[in-house]
Order: C-alpha cells, then structure tokens, then sequence
C-alpha cells in the first residue's frame, strides 16, 4: 500500500468533475437547489451513499458473479438511500419533504451506479473509498454553488435567513424567479461548464 | 462624407498590427465599415453577390421599425395623459404626448444599445473577430417590446443575458437559433413577472382608478368582446408594449420589407393564415366568449402583427427552406392564438410560439431537404436510373 493517493479525490473535484465533465447527475443538480438547504442535504446524502457503496462493493467484488453485479449493485445502494431517507425522514423532516422523491432517485443517480462500475469492482477498497469521497465532494461543490446563486438571486435569502436588505427593494429591487425555475438551473451548470473549460483547455473536445 | 472617409484614413494605420492600438482593431472596424461599405471581396469559393451587405441589411430594417417606434412613443404619452383625464382626445395634446413619450422610450433604447453593443464589441475583441452587425437590430427590437413602465435595470439585465446566453455561446450573429430580442422578452418574463404582466404595467405612470388593461387581458377575464373598438386596435390606440399596438404602422414597416425583399412574404403571409385557421376552428367548436371572437381581432390585439413582421422574419431563427417557411409560420400563428385562448397563465401567445417555432426551424428545414430527396431519388428510379 503506497499511502494514500490523493489523485482520487482531487480529481474529481475539477478535471474529471461528475457534472461538469462527466455530465451525470444531471437531474437532481437541477431540481433540488433552488434553495440552498435542500441542496446542501442532497450533497451530503449521496456523498454517504457513493462512499458507502463504493467500500461495500469493492471489499466483494471478488464474490460477485459479473452477469448479476448490476443487482447486486442496486441492493447495495438501495439499502444505503433507504437508511439515508429513514435518517432524514426523522431529523430533518421539513428537508426531506422538499427533497420527495429526489432522495429515493439517488438509487439511479447515474454518479452512484458509474463509480462502483467503473471504479469500485476493480479497485481495493481503500482506494475505492477515495474515489467515493472525491466524486461525493465534487458532486456537493457544484449542487452547494447551484443553491447559493439560486437562493440568492431568486428569493433574496441564504438558508433561509434574508441576506438582501429591505432598503434595495425599496430602490425597486426584484428577486430573479427565473432563478427558481429548473431551466435557470441548466444555462448556470453550462455557464460553470463555459467558464472551467475557458480555464482549463485539456477539456475542450476537438 | 470626404471628410469622414480622411479622418478613418488617417487613424487606420494606429489600429492596424504594429500600430498604437492593435488590440481596438475590432472596434475600429466596426465603425468604419458602418459609415463605408467595405471594398474587399471574398477571394475563393463560388458566392452570391448583393448590392446590399449585412449592415446595409440591417439599416433598412431599422428603417421599417421607424413607424412603429415613433407611433409607439406618441401613444405612451397619450395613454398616460389619458388616464389622467378620460376625455382628452388623441390630438389635443400632441407636443405634450410626444414629449412624455420620448421621456419614457429613449432611456429604455439608451440601456438596451449599450449594454448589448458594449458585450458584442467585448467579445468581437476577445476573440478577434469583427464585430458583428446583428445588434443593430436587436437593439432597437428589444425597446420595442418591452412595457413603457419597465424599469432600466431590467431592461439591461435581459439584455445582457440575450446577448450573451442567446447569441455569443453559440457563435455570435447567424449562430443563434432563437431570437435574441424576443429572448430578452422571455426573460424579463419569466424572471420579473411583476414589471411584464398584470394591467399595471402598460401604461406608464397611469393613474390608479384607471384600467389599464390591453384588450389581451380584458378577453382573457372573461369579456365577450374588447372595450377598444376594431378601429382603435387596427390604429394602435390602446395599451400594450412600445412598438407592438398599432397594426398600421407595423404594416408600413412591413411593406418595406417586402419591397426591398428583406422579410419573407412566405413567413408573413403564412403566420396570418395559420392565426386564421385557428381562429376560425375556435369559432366552430368554442365555448366561451374568447373562442368566438372574429379570427381577425387576433390580429390586431397584443403583439400578433409585430411578431410575424419583425420577429417570425428574422432570417437566422426562420427555417431556410421555401416550403419550410410556410410550414413554419403556419405554425407560429396557430401556436400564438392557441396559447392566447386556450392557455389560462400567459394572456400573449406570439412570443411563446415564436420561440417554440424557432426552436423547431431547423427540424423543419431537415425533414424539407429529405423529402425532396426521396422525391428526386424516386423520379431518378422511374426514368429508369441506377439504384443509388
């Protein structure tokens, strides 16, 4: 074991980023974060599932026959969302309930299903944990960004306190509610997307 | 003329490589050939020539919006003393009307001019290109349909998003496929509803006890016919949005464009027929008052006639082909009377089917070029030819 292989996390984090490079997860970035409570929760639901699941699969994935992982693979998460629902459904009940039926769709989250196919059934484990942090963070960091502008901009508040003061809209200030709708949501993934890859040209395709 | 043509002389050679300014090259250009058509010719490959370029283009659409601008800013003024005093008549105050007007548009053209213009010079520089003329245009269309009362701010926002979100990601001018000025709408729409919608923003600063609502709205409450008589629509006499209330003198811009054959008769023509043959279904087959309201009325209420001169037109976002053109408009008229009578949320269906229309121009034009392709491969079989 050569320490720990700090790649794995950081990676995903920019180059190989799950949203912006990877496009996947797509779905929940847009419909969740239009505040950002819901969004940080969501964050940290599937970076416990994806690290989870990660760690499960890859300590069996030498006992798991190839023509039924993909089962296997569901079990697994399923089991993880449902404890992770369970824990939300009894502390933070307001949240879950804003969240519905995203928290239960985290069992297809194309991010969860494509670390443990790509990554975590030919990986040790320890590296597969890593993996699982990296892709988990670089998941958050895009949904916590989505829900800060989101919130901002479109109702005037930051988890819910007010941030805007009264006197600007008194000058005639108006929340964006474009901003609250989902397809705001997209033109702010692609304006993310536009401005890394003007940053970093290896990701242009050609 | 000489004058200027000595002066651009003179500066050139600071803008040019190696000059003091290299890095304004852009903006330079731009500016001269707006005053000068260029004398370069493209050197290879086989094209069409016109005596009209792009910017030359864009000039006599500017020209063609002038009728609708200026009844447009004499109607604000005229609407708002209105309000004030119900018994004004439309004649009796015309330096006042005129003045108020101006008051209240040149501030919304000002914003929406450099703001757009200020993005398009930034990226034309950014990324070396010259600067493209299409703003020209947008420019002048964005005032036009917004609401007299729509505060600056706003219009500047929107602005900036159409350009940058509508247009330059895509590739600036010709690469957009939905059009810029009714995005800007859509924007402001969507995102401020309050300064967009609801009978208080039509006419400016209006008085609180009078209504202020546009026949759109009124037949949308429930009201089996507008207060406004079919006259006073056809005139432009009512409230509405800057350029869009008078059918007659959009219809002078139109005949512009149609002379100079720079909007598409196909498109105009057709969007007025599909917006009767929905009209005309409804009547059939309707139950409530809005439904059987003559198809004509459509017309002339809301934005219909703005958005199928100026809007549906635009060259970009239309579809290409002939017969995709006609499908096309068709189309965007019975989409706009459909969403204005079946749609309880949005009073205005032109700027929702437009862009809906643009969206699918492309699609139009593929299944258009497949078909004739079938076509002649068929007729290629019949005469006896070889499989292809």
């Amino acid at each position: 074991m050569a320490g720990i292989n700090f790649k794995l996390i950081k990676n995903p984090l920019s180059k190989e980023n799950p949203i912006t490079v990877q496009v996947l997860g797509i779905c929940s970035a847009l419909a969740v974060t239009a505040k950002l409570q819901p969004a940080f929760v969501m964050a940290l639901s599937v970076i416990v599932v994806v690290v989870f699941s990660n760690l499960i699969i890859s300590l069996i994935r030498n006992t798991i026959p190839p023509r039924i992982r993909i089962i296997v693979q569901l079990v697994i998460v399923s089991l993880l969302v449902i404890l992770v629902d369970q824990i939300l459904k009894a502390f933070v009940y307001d949240v879950s309930k804003q969240l519905s039926v995203f928290v239960g769709l985290i069992i297809t989250n194309c991010i969860v299903m494509g670390r443990l196919e790509a990554f975590a059934m030919n990986n040790k484990p320890f590296d597969s944990l890593l993996d699982g942090i990296g892709n988990g963070i670089g998941y958050a960091v895009i949904l916590v960004t989505l829900g800060i502008i989101r919130e901002l901009f479109g109702s005037g508040t930051l988890w819910g306190y007010n941030v805007i003061p009264q006197s600007f809209y008194d000058m005639g200030y108006q929340d964006n509610s474009l901003m609250i709708m989902p397809p705001m949501a997209l033109i702010l993934v692609g304006i993310i997307i536009w401005i890394q890859r003007a940053r970093n040209k290896d990701l242009c395709e050609k | 003329m000489k004058l200027l043509r000595n002066i651009l002389d003179n500066l050139k050679p600071d803008f040019e490589k190696g000059g003091k300014f290299p890095w304004l090259h852009s903006t330079f250009d731009a500016f001269e050939t707006f005053a000068f058509v260029p004398k370069t010719t493209t050197k290879n490959g086989a094209h069409f020539r016109d005596a009209l370029d792009m910017k030359r283009t864009m000039t006599m659409v500017i020209v063609a919006l002038i009728p609708a601008l200026l009844f447009g800013t004499y109607n604000i003024g005229y609407q708002h003393f209105l309000s004030l005093d119900p018994k004004i008549g439309f004649f009796d105050e015309i330096w006042n009307n005129l003045w108020y007007g101006i008051l209240k548009v040149l501030p919304i053209i000002i914003v929406s001019y450099v703001v757009g213009l200020s993005i398009e010079f930034g990226f034309a520089q950014w990324r070396g290109h010259e600067v493209n003329e299409g703003f020209l245009v947008t420019g002048m269309l964005i005032p036009l349909v917004m609401p007299p009362d729509v505060p600056l701010w706003q219009v500047a926002m929107a602005t900036a998003f159409s350009v940058v979100i509508g247009k330059e990601v895509f590739g600036g001018t010709g690469m957009n496929f939905l059009n810029p000025a009714l995005l800007a709408r859509a924007f402001l729409f969507f995102a401020f509803p309050s300064s967009m919608s609801g009978d208080n923003v039509w006419i400016a600063e209006k008085a609180d006890a009078f209504s202020g609502a546009t026949p759109l709205a009124e037949m949308m409450a429930g009201a089996s016919i507008p207060t406004h008589s079919f006259m006073e629509m056809l005139l432009g006499v009512m409230p509405g949005s800057i350029g869009e209330t008078s059918a007659i003198a959009i219809l002078l811009g139109a005949i512009l464009l149609l002379f100079t054959g720079i909007g598409s008769w196909r498109i105009m023509l057709s969007v007025f027929v599909g917006g009767a043959v929905m009209g005309l279904t409804f009547n059939l087959f309707g139950s409530n008052p809005y439904t059987q309201i003559p198809f004509y009325y459509h017309y002339v209420m809301g934005g219909f006639m703005f958005g199928a001169v100026f809007m549906a037109t635009d060259p970009v976002t239309a579809s290409q082909t002939n017969r995709g053109k006609w499908i096309y408009g068709f189309l965007i008229g019975v989409m706009a009377v459909l969403i204005r009578v079946v749609n309880p949320a949005y009073p205005e269906g032109m700027m929702l089917s437009i862009l809906l229309l643009n969206v699918f121009a492309p699609l139009i034009d593929y299944y258009v070029v497949d078909s004739n392709i079938k076509k002649r491969i068929k007729r290629w079989k019949m005469k006896g030819g070889e499989n292809v």
